[in-house]
């Protein structure tokens, strides 16, 4: 205690890093606490991915079975049947689709409540759905990777780090699918309704991100540019192509840096729009 | 008469609604063209990476993809914002459509008459004429009128499976994703041809729920190949059977559902 003032000495001096992450904390568990509730969806949603892992899983399998030596873009058959299970598992967590909740507060006006809060609104964002990709990792990521694993062969990892190498690269697609989305929802600011943006980020998010098929079966130099340039690989092809270990351990970490670096610049970027956003806003009278 | 001023009537407001947000509609729209290029486009990187796909190559592969897309696109643009159903029943709007002295599916329809994807419909036509260009068919007026009829009756199968799979939420409001997995699942697998499946889950969609004659029979039977699977040739001229089948049921089920309709507004 450097500082002299009339305040009784407290227990648990004042530090404002603890308190901002119990903050942290308190909104992350009210996002998960919020999706628990949607407990028909949740079953609902699970039946549909895994229709689609079906769907996915036969056809990438038909392309192994035909292309040259079984391994096309490098991939195994066993490997192709994890990329495509565990790619249907992660689809919620990293919520590419259906996110609207910004854009709606935006056009109803109700965005000025979150101006008032004591939070950094991309904070006030980015906590609640760190909540609510755990909850879709309890229950929405299980299901169809155990029904892959009952009806396929799917390959399983073997080095020691692609676990935690793994469980990063979800948390930093979580982070980055998050920014992103912040930014699409965001044009509503300008736009007022940002539907076209929003389907054109469904659109884009799905194929660049590997949904519709592995990045890698695209030309070379087409599948590195969209890994560098752009933030898409790091929502799904990234996380799949480091757990069934597609690449030697140095490329995996280095796969895993490139997405740490989008992140922090997604976040940075949702920072300034969401300044100049607010000097906006106050143009609009609110 | 008066009806059908009022059907007008709700179209036109759906129209001007559309262009007091000018930037976003454009945008919608070209997005709209993206998605059903994109069905396309992913057949063809598929087959970067292989020669062939279950035995087909890729003029055949692209002659099913085309079938299923014109079929799916004119169901999606005719009927398919029916999948908004849910949310009307779970706040309440259906009400309102109910009350109305109008058709409540055609109300539903007409209430957000997608616009925006009128121009995939021009696309996945115009792919469909590439593809029917690319194979070498031999053309027969048998042929000519299967090409004609069979995306008309895949649209009235995908519209009856749209209509079901709506309907859903007048018995389980909460039903969320669930109807995707039918409507555009089903368009995924009507994407490839039928031997790319196996097992129980072939059975089922093909045949069971009767995906299988929405593109690959009738693909086959245009291209005069046997099917591996071992279905009679006539089997793709079966297709507006099953659809007619599948539109009674949906039919039946929408009534079904519209009685049993208890609002859940207050």
């Amino acid at each position: 205690m450097d500082r002299l003032d009339a305040r009784v000495p407290q227990i648990s001096p004042h530090r404002p890093f603890r308190e901002s992450l119990a903050t942290f904390g308190a909104l992350a568990r009210s996002g998960f606490q919020r999706y628990i509730t949607y407990r028909q969806a949740t079953i609902a949603g699970s039946f549909t991915n895994i229709v689609f892992g079906f769907l996915r899983c036969y056809v990438l399998l038909a392309v192994a079975a035909g292309a040259d030596g079984g391994r096309p873009a490098g991939y195994d058959a066993a490997q192709l049947t994890t990329f495509v299970w565990v790619g249907q598992g992660l689809l919620t967590v990293v919520a590419l689709w259906g996110w609207t909740e910004l854009a709606d507060r935006i056009r109803s006006g109700e965005v000025t409540a979150d101006l008032l809060r004591p939070v950094h609104p991309v904070i006030g964002y980015l906590a609640p759905d760190l909540g609510r990709a755990g909850h879709a990792m309890l229950f929405r990521f299980v299901p169809p990777v155990v029904v892959g694993l009952i009806f396929f062969d799917p390959y399983l990892p073997g080095r020691w780090f692609t676990g935690p190498l793994f469980a990063v690269s979800v948390l930093l697609a979580v982070v980055g699918s998050m920014g992103v989305r912040f930014l699409v929802n965001a044009t509503a600011y300008w736009l007022h309704d940002a539907r076209g943006p929003l389907i054109l980020w469904t659109l884009a998010a799905g194929v660049l991100a590997g949904l519709y098929f592995p990045l890698r079966f695209l030309p070379d130099w087409l599948a590195v540019t969209l890994w560098v340039a752009t933030p898409f690989p790091g929502f799904l092809q990234t996380p799949l192509d480091v757990l069934i270990e597609r690449d030697p351990p140095p490329v995996q970490v280095a796969l895993v840096g490139l997405q740490a670096c989008w992140a922090v610049a997604l976040l940075a970027l949702c920072a300034l729009v969401q300044r100049r956003a607010e000097r906006r806003l106050v143009a609009q009278g609110g | 008469m008066g009806e059908l001023r009022a059907y007008a009537a709700l179209l036109g407001a759906q129209w001007r609604s559309l262009l007091s947000y000018r930037a976003s509609f454009l945008v919608e729209m070209v997005t709209n063209i993206g998605a059903t290029a994109l069905d396309v486009v992913a057949v063809f990187v598929i087959f970067r990476a292989t020669r062939t796909v279950a035995g087909f190559t890729l003029p055949e592969a692209v002659l099913i993809v085309s079938l299923s897309s014109c079929a799916f696109n004119l169901a999606d643009f005719t009927v398919g914002n029916i999948d908004r159903l849910k949310t009307y029943v779970r706040t309440g709007l259906m009400d309102a459509v109910l009350v109305r002295p109008l058709g409540a599916l055609a109300q539903l329809v007409l209430m957000d008459l997608p616009f925006r994807k009128a121009l995939r419909l021009v696309l996945a036509v115009g792919v469909l004429l590439v593809a029917l260009r690319l194979n070498a068919i031999e053309w027969t007026p048998a042929r000519v009128l299967l090409a004609l009829v069979v995306p008309l009756a895949g649209a009235v199968f995908f519209g009856a499976i749209f209509v079901l799979s709506a309907s859903l939420a007048f018995w389980w409001v909460d039903s969320g994703d669930l109807g995707s997995a039918f409507t555009y699942g089903g368009r995924d697998f009507t994407a490839y041809p039928v031997p790319v499946y196996a097992g129980w889950f072939r059975t089922l969609f093909a045949y069971g729920l009767g995906f299988g004659f929405v593109s690959y029979q009738p693909a086959l039977a245009l291209l005069g190949r046997a099917d591996p699977l071992g279905l009679p040739a006539w089997a793709g001229f079966v297709s507006p059977l099953v659809a007619l089948v599948a539109a009674a049921l949906a039919a039946l089920v929408w009534r079904a559902g519209v009685r049993h309709y208890r609002s859940t507004g207050s």
